[in-house]
Formats: structure tokens, C-alpha cells, sequence
């Protein structure tokens, strides 16, 4: 039976968009904050993952192409990019690289530095990106933080498209920065104990059977 | 009758919620943003959400013979 689509089933676009915008006028970079801010606030509200689930364009798009148009080798994702230690180490690795880019802006804000029109791809290489800035209509830090942050989606982008070439479509999905981070918020909204008796089931792996059984989580 | 097989969830799951959305039966929730939960009933270990799932956290397992 085919499932009904729904509006946010079409959410993929906003990122060909998105980056596409990026490449006319750096400050269009700005909206890039809804994807940032969203997820957080819906799992700190009670909304769990809702936004990864249901909202997130970047892992529909990587469905898209990896699943629909088969340009995955869809071959399980590595035990080494799937654990504990590299999905934390990610995370604190892209945080730390979002606090230097704020330093940095708030260096061009003070007047220390000059903006810089470039966009940094894998927070190494720079690509002159000046073309996609129109002048001074804005302070200097509010193009800087454009540029930054532009330089950041692009990057974990094309990480996505790699790991979604090589891996799984949604390969991506498993150490994204935000989802970890979610997921860290949602287990701390839900409780040690609350898990760990959600984790404790009725047993229905067999017909007619009432014995509780350690789910494997535990 | 129950199928012979059904999905179990390991602690790899990150609940991206991929398998939700290949479910044929909708089986599968996310347990408050932390885990997908499959409801072992509905299951009849089609093994889509295996093949979906890109953490590798689903796994097919054999049902138990009641005694």
C-alpha cells in the first residue's frame, strides 16, 4: 500500500535552494539558522526528533538521490563511522569549528580583521566566493557569519553526498551533529530509568507468550 | 499466525526515523526521540527497515517456539 504524501515529504528542496541562493547572495546563508535553531528547540520542547523524522530536508534529499534515483551503493555503513566515539568526536569537532567561525566573526565585528569573501570547504580549502556579496549594506560581521556559516552547510553537505555515495543513503544521518545532539536532549528529557524500563518489554517475539524480556538496548 | 520472523533494534539506532517511513506495517515508532521501537506483533520481518536503516541497528531475528 502506497502511503499518503504530505506536505513536508517535499521539504528536500530547501536544500538545492538553499545552497543555491548561497551562490547569488551570501546572506540568504542567514536561513541556514532555521535548520540550526529548529531541531533544537523541538526536542527541547517535547517534540523528540520530529525535525530529523519528519522535517529534515538535507536527509531527504540524500533519500532522494541515494534511494530514488539509486545513486548509493547502498553497502552498510562502516562500524567505525557508526560508533559512540566517532558520532561524539563529530560532534565536539563541529562545535568547535562553529565557535571559531563565531570567533572569527566577532573579530571582524570589532575591526581586527578584514572580511574575508571566501567560503572554506572543508574548513581547509578556500574558494573565493566574492561574487555572491553586493557591498555594505549590512556590517561587515553579518556577511562574515554569512560566510561562515554558508562555508559549514556546504561542507556537511558534501560530506553527506560522499557518505551517502559510498554507505547508505541517509549514512550522513547517523553522525550529524544535530541528530546526535537531539538525541543527547531527548534522553536526558526522557530519564536514565524512563529508557531503561521502555527497554524492559512484553515478550511477543513468540505467539501467547507473557514472560518480560530484556529488550537488546539494555 | 506470526510470522517467522521479526526486527529487533540494537543500541547502534540513532532514530533517524528511516525505517518509520519504509514500514509496511507501520510497526515502527520512535520512542521519544531516543529509539526505534518496533511493535514485535505487527512485525512480519519483511526486512525493509533493515535494509534502510543507515546505522545498521535493525536486525531480522528467529521467533521463539512457545513451549
Amino acid at each position: 500500500m502506497k502511503k499518503q504524501k504530505h506536505w513536508y515529504d517535499y521539504l528536500w528542496i530547501v536544500t538545492p535552494i538553499y545552497l543555491g541562493l548561497g551562490f547569488f547572495n551570501i546572506l540568504f546563508a542567514w536561513l541556514g539558522m532555521i535548520f540550526f535553531c529548529l531541531p533544537l528547540f523541538i526536542a527541547i520542547f517535547g517534540g523528540g526528533k520530529l525535525y530529523c523524522n519528519r522535517y529534515c530536508d538535507r536527509g531527504q534529499f540524500l533519500h532522494l538521490l541515494g534511494g530514488r534515483l539509486g545513486l548509493s551503493r547502498n553497502k552498510p555503513t562502516p562500524n567505525w563511522m557508526r560508533s559512540k566515539a566517532f558520532r561524539y568526536g563529530f560532534l565536539i569537532f563541529f562545535f568547535a569549528m562553529f565557535f571559531q567561525m563565531l570567533y572569527t566573526t566577532w573579530l571582524v565585528g570589532s575591526g581586527a580583521e578584514n572580511l574575508r569573501q571566501v567560503v572554506k570547504l572543508f574548513w581547509t580549502f578556500k574558494l573565493p566566493w566574492h561574487w555572491a556579496y553586493h557591498g555594505t549594506a549590512v556590517a561587515s560581521w553579518v556577511a562574515q557569519f554569512a560566510f561562515g556559516f554558508y562555508s559549514m552547510m556546504l561542507t556537511s553537505t558534501l560530506i553527506g553526498l560522499i557518505v551517502m555515495a559510498l554507505y547508505k543513503p541517509r549514512s550522513w544521518c547517523v553522525f550529524c551533529p544535530m541528530g546526535t545532539t537531539t538525541q543527547l536532549i531527548c534522553s536526558a528529557r526522557a530519564g536514565k530509568n524512563a529508557i531503561k524500563s521502555s527497554k524492559a518489554t512484553t515478550c511477543s517475539a513468540c505467539t501467547g507468550c507473557s514472560q518480560t524480556k530484556e529488550n537488546p538496548h539494555a | 499466525m506470526a510470522s517467522k520472523r521479526y526486527a529487533q533494534v540494537n543500541e547502534y539506532c540513532v532514530a533517524c526515523g528511516s525505517c518509520t517511513k519504509v514500514c509496511p506495517l507501520s510497526a515502527i515508532a520512535i520512542w521519544k526521540g531516543v529509539f526505534a521501537q518496533i511493535d514485535e506483533k505487527l512485525c512480519v520481518g519483511c526486512g525493509k527497515c533493515t535494509q534502510e536503516c543507515p546505522a545498521g541497528a535493525i536486525q531480522l531475528k528467529n521467533r521463539e517456539v512457545p513451549k
